[in-house]
């Protein structure tokens, strides 16, 4: 049943994804490249949407978070080395299944080479255990409990500053 | 169906619904970069080559090692493919393609070289993901939602790293 839940929520998500029309090279690109937000303007609305439907439900018993550990070298380093490979490929992880299934060939020389670069992770994964995950490696910690505020707040914060971000693209044409 | 997309600020908060309910639902939060990492520890074992000599493959009861697939996020993946390819052919903007026309205008229209950067690029992108323990789904999306350090750490490093390079491919101007 977790396959077929997986299957369901994948189709729906790339559903929906075609439909905005953020699968292709141009968009996602366009937005890296600073000149066409329509990425991120669907991104931050989904996080606006999943934070507060997530802490509402988690408030309410309901499920559970599920926190990934906070490490600056690794998410530093790491995202900066993510960076450079999502703009030399324009589609991240998730994308380019869709980009290939929206007939975007280019996908595909994309997603072979996701399966290298996990085998050659797994080589070199004793070394940056070592030495850049332990950078800074606080735990599994939230904006909430790193500025002692109630999460709440933090979302009505944070919607507010996406609001004021959204409306900047919109005057700006982008 | 109208060819005309979707308004990104209602398709990004379905992609929201989508994310909530799936915690709700199967208790998942949605997320794609380790499928691929799981994929190489698959396609290391089909060619008969030792996977157990790498911890990540073995480390945490196998969690990354072939025995982890099939899971929920190898489905979720084949879904995106699959949802990608019905939203395309009901509407009409399904279309085989192997050099983008962004790409074309500046790097020319062969789909070796691009396939070439591409995996390259696939390649780069992962090692990172992997590192940074997330992609823009997990660490984006989902470590966000959940205003995890971590997610917005990595986003917006993921952000910086993409931009810089993006300029710098693109660096004489907007052709």
């Amino acid at each position: 049943m977790t396959l077929i839940y997986g299957l369901i929520t994948g189709i729906l998500f790339g559903f929906i994804l075609q439909r905005a029309g953020i699968l292709t090279y141009e968009k996602q690109v366009g937005a890296l490249r600073l000149i066409d937000m329509t990425v991120f303007k669907l991104m931050l609305s989904a996080i606006i949407v999943g934070s507060i439907g997530i802490y509402l439900f988690n408030d309410l018993g309901v499920i559970k978070l599920s926190l990934k550990a906070t490490s600056i070298g690794a998410q530093v380093i790491g995202g900066l080395i993510f960076g450079v490979g999502w703009a030399l490929l324009g589609y991240c992880p998730g994308i380019s299944a869709g980009a290939l299934g929206e007939g975007h060939i280019d996908a595909l020389w994309g997603i072979i080479g996701m399966l290298f670069g996990g085998a050659v992770y797994a080589m070199i994964y004793p070394f940056m255990k070592k030495y850049i995950i332990s950078i800074g490696s606080y735990g599994k910690i939230s904006i909430p409990q790193l500025l002692e505020l109630n999460h709440w707040v933090v979302i009505i914060i944070f919607t507010i500053l996406m609001l004021i971000l959204f409306r900047f693209f919109e005057k700006k044409g982008l | 169906m109208k060819n005309k997309p979707w308004n990104p600020y209602l398709a990004g908060a379905l992609v929201g619904i989508v994310l909530v309910l799936s915690v709700i639902i199967a208790g998942q939060y949605l997320g794609a970069s380790t499928t691929f990492a799981r994929g190489a520890s698959v396609i290391e074992k089909a060619l008969g080559i030792d996977y157990s000599k790498f911890e990540y493959f073995t480390t945490s009861k196998g969690k990354y090692g072939p025995g982890s697939l099939p899971n929920w996020q190898l489905l979720y993946v084949i879904g995106i493919a699959i949802g990608a390819f019905i939203a395309a052919r009901l509407s009409g903007t399904f279309k085989i393609n192997a050099v983008p026309e962004m790409w074309k205008k500046k790097f020319g229209s062969n789909p070796v070289k691009r396939g070439v950067v591409a995996f390259a690029g696939g390649a780069i992108g992962l090692i990172g993901a992997r590192l940074a323990g997330g992609c823009p789904t997990g660490h984006g999306l989902s470590g966000v939602s959940q205003l995890a350090v971590s997610g917005f750490l990595a986003l917006a490093f993921f952000v910086i790293g993409a931009a810089i390079t993006a300029r710098f491919l693109y660096r004489d101007g907007r052709k």
